[in-house]
């Protein structure tokens, strides 16, 4: 099969899915940010324990590799604020904008002219970036199990303990 | 009458197992891994529309000729999207044309134009913020986490710490259940 038709299928239920979880929604992102909803944090924090299982064990199998993205603290964290910053205010995430202008939030079409744009003009900021916020705390493409120096699994069970201490948190506070 | 729709536990459990099986078919089918992501299409797609206006200036941008001005996998996975995510809202009639989302409404009203400035300048921001990070809530967030990654959870500490905040600030009289 052919790449354009598999990410084309992959797409269809990826969008099903989110659309059927209700996260697509302003309503829901926001939501979660003002700690009222969590219910996008319930959608994603169980598809990270089932994907960090299933990809764990298919790297164990020499099945798949990895492609892990490369770690410059000072970037994913000046990053990454400054998209939480936009995602407040738009109430979107890139993923999710799409699939709210599909089930009729029209609205979220202003927002992903926003984003052509942002990334229009990161193409032009790149040269400078690549210069300053892209070489603060260069790491290269480390996962926490190498970091701390301890087996993957053992980080796995970890982190699907904390995650399910946090849905009986959202639970019990009817989150 | 509008449904609630799925549980959530569910239908992400159901979408983690999505991305585990595309990781696994694209390595078999295209000998590379497809992780789920979204925004470089916004750059792709970017570079495609400036293309038209000036096809050099994207030749010769070093950003555009490091992502590849094209229509790949990650593009059509985007167009999937919309095509899924509308089929769902039609099977339980959730589907529902709105202008101004109602928490947005409850704090500046129900004015499109007010509400169109602020996604657009929001959609600006995040998107520059989302390609200086290196990802999105699907690629840093989801497949970043799956992976261990570290840069996944500091953009993800990002992602969340700056929304909390700005949230608060913004839609301190919004979003009341």
């Amino acid at each position: 099969m052919n790449e354009l038709a598999l990410g084309l299928i992959t797409g269809f239920f990826f969008g099903f899915l989110l659309q059927k979880g209700r996260v697509l929604r302003f309503e829901k992102q926001v939501g979660a940010m003002l700690l009222k909803d969590m219910t996008i944090l319930k959608f994603m924090l169980s598809a990270i324990i089932v994907g960090m299982i299933g990809i764990n064990l298919m790297v164990d199998m020499n099945l798949v590799e990895l492609k892990v993205k490369g770690t410059v603290v000072g970037a994913n964290l000046v990053g990454g604020i400054l998209f939480g910053i936009g995602w407040a205010v738009m109430g979107y995430c890139p993923g999710t904008s799409v699939g709210a202008l599909a089930e009729g939030r029209w609205h979220a079409v202003w927002a992903i002219l926003g984003m052509l744009v942002g990334a229009a003009l990161y193409a032009e900021a790149y040269p400078a970036m690549k210069k300053s916020v892209l070489t603060w705390g260069d790491f290269g493409n480390i996962t926490l199990p190498d970091a701390i120096g301890l087996n993957q699994w053992i980080v796995i069970v970890v982190l699907i303990v904390a995650f399910v201490a946090l849905f009986r948190l959202f639970e019990r506070l009817k989150l | 009458m509008q449904r609630d729709g799925w549980n959530p536990y569910l239908a992400g459990a159901l979408a983690g197992l999505l991305a585990v099986l595309s990781v696994l078919v694209s390595t078999q089918l295209l000998g590379k891994p497809k992780y789920l992501g979204a925004s470089t299409t916004f750059v792709r797609a970017a570079g495609l529309m400036e293309r038209v206006v000036s096809a050099e200036h994207v030749a010769d941008n070093a950003y555009y000729q490091s992502k590849k001005v094209k229509v790949d996998w990650q593009m059509l996975f985007v167009i999937g999207i919309l095509i899924g995510a509308f089929a769902a809202s039609l099977s339980d009639r959730s589907f529902k044309l709105e202008k101004v989302p109602p928490i947005w409404k409850e704090r500046f009203g129900s004015g499109v134009p007010v509400r169109a400035v602020g996604a657009f300048l929001g959609g600006i921001v995040a998107m520059f913020g989302a390609r200086l990070a290196g990802g999105c809530p699907s690629g840093h967030g989801m497949s970043g986490l799956m992976q261990l990654s570290i840069s996944g959870y500091l953009a993800m500490a990002g992602f969340f710490g700056a929304g909390v905040l700005v949230a608060h600030c913004i839609y301190r009289k919004g979003g009341r259940q």
